[in-house]
């Protein structure tokens, strides 16, 4: 019963990853695919978190933070790009 | 007993928070309604995943780093969101066609990245750089 619905936690999130690498491929916009990668590295911290959880390993939560942290300055980064390209 | 419960519900609740905003991130017609969806539900989804691994480990050094991790994720996501919608906006990023208002159109000046509250002619274009030239530049426009 606890791994079904641990599999299926992970299918949901899964789901959330596909629909967001489909919008990463098809694009139509340099922006739409720079926050597309966003919500994929939230959702990769999603995906650390519920490993953490499911194998007991508090330490993977350090992982998440790092994450957290390079996402948004990869973020703040590609703005800070598609500002200056002109 | 409990606590397992309470902990997969909030686990289970971010992760459909988290797939609906890949959902909405698919689905939604422009940039910037896409940006509003993975800028909610995705920080929201984040939040209940990490409040939920925060009980079931119930330490008070894990409480402190998911706390950490919440303020973070909730600072960062409107700054991030902010920053893309503007430059994607004055990239010129079409908005979709059901838009009724646009308060912006007409006040930005493109070629010194100003506004202004007179209106600004049309052909006011940004100036370009040579190697940045949009007719022959191969960027993904």
């Amino acid at each position: 019963m606890s791994e079904l619905i641990w599999n299926i936690i992970l299918l949901i999130l899964s789901a959330g990853l596909i629909f967001a690498f489909i919008r990463l491929v098809r694009g139509p916009y340099l922006p739409d695919r720079v926050i597309a990668l966003d919500l994929i590295s939230i959702l990769a911290l999603g995906f650390i978190v519920v490993y953490a959880v499911r194998f007991n390993q508090p330490s993977f939560l350090d992982v998440a933070i790092i994450l957290a942290v390079i996402s948004f300055l990869g973020t703040v980064a590609f703005a800070y790009y598609l500002e200056r390209r002109w | 007993m409990l606590r397992e419960v309470v902990v997969v519900g909030l686990i289970l609740g971010g992760a459909i928070f988290m797939a609906l905003a890949g959902l909405g991130m698919l689905r939604m017609p422009d940039l910037f309604l896409r940006m509003s969806s993975s800028a909610k539900a995705g920080t929201l989804g984040a939040g209940l995943i990490l409040l939920g691994a925060a009980i079931h480990f119930d330490n008070f050094s894990i409480y402190t780093r998911a706390l950490a991790i919440i303020i973070f994720l909730m600072l960062t996501a409107p700054v991030a969101a902010h920053m893309i919608g503007r430059a994607a906006y004055f990239d010129g990023v079409p908005l979709w066609e059901g838009t009724v208002q646009d308060d912006l159109r007409g006040h930005y000046r493109a070629s010194t990245h100003a506004l202004e509250t007179t209106t600004i002619p049309q052909n006011d274009r940004p100036i370009t750089d040579i190697e940045a030239d949009p007719e022959t530049s191969d960027f993904d426009r």
